[in-house]
């Protein structure tokens, strides 16, 4: 069980836990990021933060901050090829 | 707000990136009026769009979203739009649901949630043509089926196809009055949203839709309950055990509704998209490079410097045509009205000055927002705020607070303008606030008057250059702590989370482009423009009246040898000096005086209130150099050198000492003397109590910092 902000560009993870009651995580739901769900890391910023990450075909921007709570599993069977929808 | 009398209504919903402006733009042909929903900053954007069949609907364009959760003042526009709670706005007949049909798992969420409003919908799977080209297969006929028989019909708005299909959708959704199918609550969810609509109808005394029961039950900001009435006491307990219930189902009630739509929505989807052979999207490839460590960066500034450095080259040409024109017809005018001098320079520099005043300043909008529209389109926009973010977000701003402020360089006016696409409202009015702390091109003219006549004669060039950068700098050294302050303590809002959707690069339709600069341009000069000229007006009437024939006796008497031309410039010095503009500078220069300021300069301080380049033209009356004068006007500097206190303390000493000289610069980076920003500021703001507060914050610091500066500067030398 990491934090999504520890881990690699290019790293797969599986959405382990979210806190719904946090304003950054129900939007993250909205998108469709529910526990379950496969996501990878794609880059950080040039200057380090904020982080992009890639799940259910889509790309997305998040803060360092905002993904030290979302903790992902990076050693579940997680696919290699790209997480398509649905 | 106007809708066509007992014509019918349909609002355009959909994720942003979804096509949703380009597809509104083919339905109504740009027959379309923009105004502003009451009481917010959120435009209204509607027009008439034909069905095809020679039926006309008012077709309106609600704001881009991905959730109905009301997070944002958009959002709370949708929902209330959506539930007719819009004041002077019809509940509408019929909502036309933009889908991006590469990702229609995520979009379809917020079609779910609209579903639960009960209104009959049109599912419009937008961007056919990427998802064909990805090899994506979509049965339109099966997923609408599952949707319970809305219509669902494909379009690609960019290249103009399906239009009529989706024409023809509309008609048969709004004949039909088909809603869409609901996701199914388990009991317990259902239970508590029951509980919740119960006793808040009975608090408030008002029916709760199911919508505004969910809202009241899953949302954790209490915008819903506010707008209904529904106060903190009353739905504190009733809320707390409808939660206990959600929870006591196996969800959490702040994730119960995502999830119970999503699980609805992958059913429903099931055997609906097929993947076949296509080509992946380039994008990933593309941010290879532009979101590269070090090559990003580099092409991000180099994007960056070569569209606000070609603002401010193409702009100028027609800036000086503009110009050109205003002194054209002044000149053409001004002759005709020889006979009544009063209307003559009413007419020429009142009201023609007026009107140049603001249309000086479209170019810089057009262009500026041409390029906007091309960066947001293209999708640049978003991944430029994700490589500026880090440098923003520890004051209270976020990325896309770069663009608006890099703009503010050139001029505040377009810049204030293109924060609208900051979604976050705090970060927002704080982009707002700071930008007019940028040194805009106004600002250039004084520097330039001041280094050339002073600094460079002086100290030499090399101290003349250092002097105009650190100009530069001043504003943006006040500006980083006044956004801290202001997003820390000031305002009271939390903070949007930056979650930011990096969306496929795609071409910019020109055709959006252009019409949505123009639209930006049209809302300022009809909106700001008119403030613009007001000010103009009132700022001729101070300067010219009252004008006393026996001044003009005066001076000529004593000047019976001088040139018609000197006593004309003595005239002008004259007029100005008796005018209340004059008499009101006289008279506030005690204040002035800390900054070492006479009456002269503090006259052409406070005519520059409207516009601060009118200082240099100001200060040439008052010099009796004549009005004509320029920044680089050697008569000018020449009256300017050798000005001398003539009374007080300082008698014989030259005014424009290093100190004085240094302190006006300063003065002029932080002052608020702009009409038109301040106009600006409180239409984007929507009202004058943030353009007020700017007034008196940067005037105030204004004052403190030329006064710091000429304290300091005059004990040195």
């Amino acid at each position: 069980m990491t934090p999504l902000s520890q881990l690699l560009p290019g790293q797969f993870g599986k959405l382990a836990s979210l806190n719904p009651e946090r304003g950054v995580d129900q939007r993250l739901m909205a998108l469709g990021l529910l526990p379950g769900m496969v996501l990878k890391l794609i880059r950080r910023a040039p200057l380090g933060d904020p982080l992009a990450i890639e799940f259910g075909g889509q790309v997305v921007s998040l803060r360092l901050a905002e993904a030290e709570n979302l903790i992902v599993d990076v050693s579940a069977d997680c696919p290699i090829q790209r997480p398509r929808q649905p | 707000m106007s809708t066509p009398e007992a014509g019918l209504l349909v609002a355009l919903v959909g994720n942003p990136n979804t096509g949703k402006s380009t597809l509104f733009n083919a339905l109504t042909g740009l027959r379309q009026r923009v105004g502003n929903y009451p009481g917010v900053t959120v435009a209204r954007k509607s027009g008439t769009c034909d069905l095809g069949d020679g039926q006309k609907v008012e077709l309106v364009d609600l704001p881009g979203l991905y959730s109905l959760a009301a997070a944002s003042p958009d959002e709370q526009v949708v929902i209330d739009a959506l539930s007719g709670n819009i004041a002077g706005d019809r509940r509408p007949d019929a909502v036309v649901l933009v889908v991006d049909a590469t990702n229609l798992l995520r979009n379809l969420f917020l079609a779910s949630q609209v579903a639960e409003l009960g209104r009959p919908v049109v599912i419009v799977l937008n961007q056919a043509d990427v998802a064909k080209e990805q090899g994506l297969r979509i049965d339109t006929e099966l997923l609408s089926r599952r949707l319970g028989g809305v219509p669902v019909v494909l379009s690609s708005a960019w290249k103009g196809e399906g239009i009529l299909d989706v024409r023809r959708a509309i008609a048969s959704a709004v004949a039909k009055q088909t809603p869409m199918k609901r996701v199914v609550w388990l009991t317990n969810i259902a239970a508590a949203l029951a509980d919740v609509a119960v006793a808040a109808a009975a608090d408030t005394g008002k029916p709760i839709s199911d919508a505004d029961a969910q809202r009241l039950l899953f949302d954790t900001n209490p915008t819903t309950a506010d707008r209904l009435g529904w106060t903190i006491t009353q739905r504190d307990k009733t809320l707390r055990s409808a939660r206990d219930r959600v929870r006591n189902s196996g969800y959490n009630p702040m994730a119960a509704e995502p999830l119970v739509h999503y699980a609805h929505l992958r059913v429903i989807l099931e055997g609906v998209v097929t993947e076949g052979a296509g080509k992946a999207g380039r994008s990933a490839a593309v941010d290879r490079l532009l979101l590269h460590r070090f090559l990003g960066p580099v092409l991000f500034l180099g994007i960056m410097l070569g569209f606000f450095g070609s603002v401010f080259w193409l702009a100028k040409f027609p800036m000086e045509w503009i110009q050109f024109g205003v002194d054209w017809t002044k000149a053409i005018v001004a002759p005709q009205l020889d006979a009544y001098p009063m209307l003559q320079s009413l007419l020429a520099d009142g009201i023609i000055g007026g009107v140049g005043a603001f249309l000086v300043f479209l170019p810089q909008i057009l262009i500026l927002f041409l390029f906007i529209g091309i960066l947001e389109d293209s999708g640049y926009m978003a991944r430029a705020a994700f490589i500026m973010d880090r440098l923003f977000s520890w004051c209270g701003l976020n990325g896309k607070s770069f663009v608006p402020l890099l703009s503010g360089f050139a001029c505040a006016i377009p810049s204030l303008l293109s924060t609208r696409t900051i979604e976050d409202p705090k970060a927002r009015l704080a982009t707002a606030f700071v930008v007019p702390f940028m040194s805009c091109s106004a600002r250039f003219p004084v520097y330039a008057l001041m280094c050339a006549a002073f600094i460079g004669p002086l100290y030499g060039p090399g101290w003349q250059s250092i002097v105009m950068i650190g100009m530069h700098c001043v504003g943006l050294l006040f500006a980083v702590p006044t956004a801290f302050v202001l997003t820390r303590l000031v305002l009271k809002v939390k903070p949007q989370p930056f979650v930011l959707e990096l969306p496929r690069y795609q071409m910019p339709k020109p055709r959006d482009v252009v019409w949505r600069m123009w639209q930006n341009a049209a809302e300022f000069v009809s909106k700001a423009g008119t403030v613009i000229f007001a000010i103009t007006i009132i700022v001729w009437a101070l300067s010219y009246f009252p004008r006393d024939a026996s001044v003009a006796e005066r001076i000529k008497a004593a000047n019976p040898a001088a040139s018609e031309e000197v006593v004309k410039a003595k005239l002008q010095a004259a007029y100005v000096e008796q005018s209340y503009m004059g008499r009101f500078g006289k008279a506030v220069q005690p204040i002035f005086d800390p900054l070492g300021f006479d009456w002269k300069i503090t006259v052409g301080v406070l005519a520059s209130f409207p516009a601060r380049e009118v200082i240099v033209s100001t200060l040439g009356v008052t010099y009796s150099v004549g009005e004509d004068a320029e920044a680089d006007s050697q008569h000018l500097r020449k009256a300017m050198q050798d000005a001398k206190w003539s009374e007080g303390p300082r008698a014989g000493t030259p005014i424009f000492s290093l100190a004085a000289v240094l302190a006006l610069m300063v003065f002029f980076a932080l002052c608020s003397q702009c009409g038109p920003t301040i106009a600006t500021l409180a239409q984007e703001t929507g009202g004058w109590k943030w353009a007020a507060g700017s007034f008196v914050y940067m005037t105030a610091l204004a004052w403190l910092a030329g006064t710091a500066v000429y304290q300091v500067v005059i004990r040195l030398t």
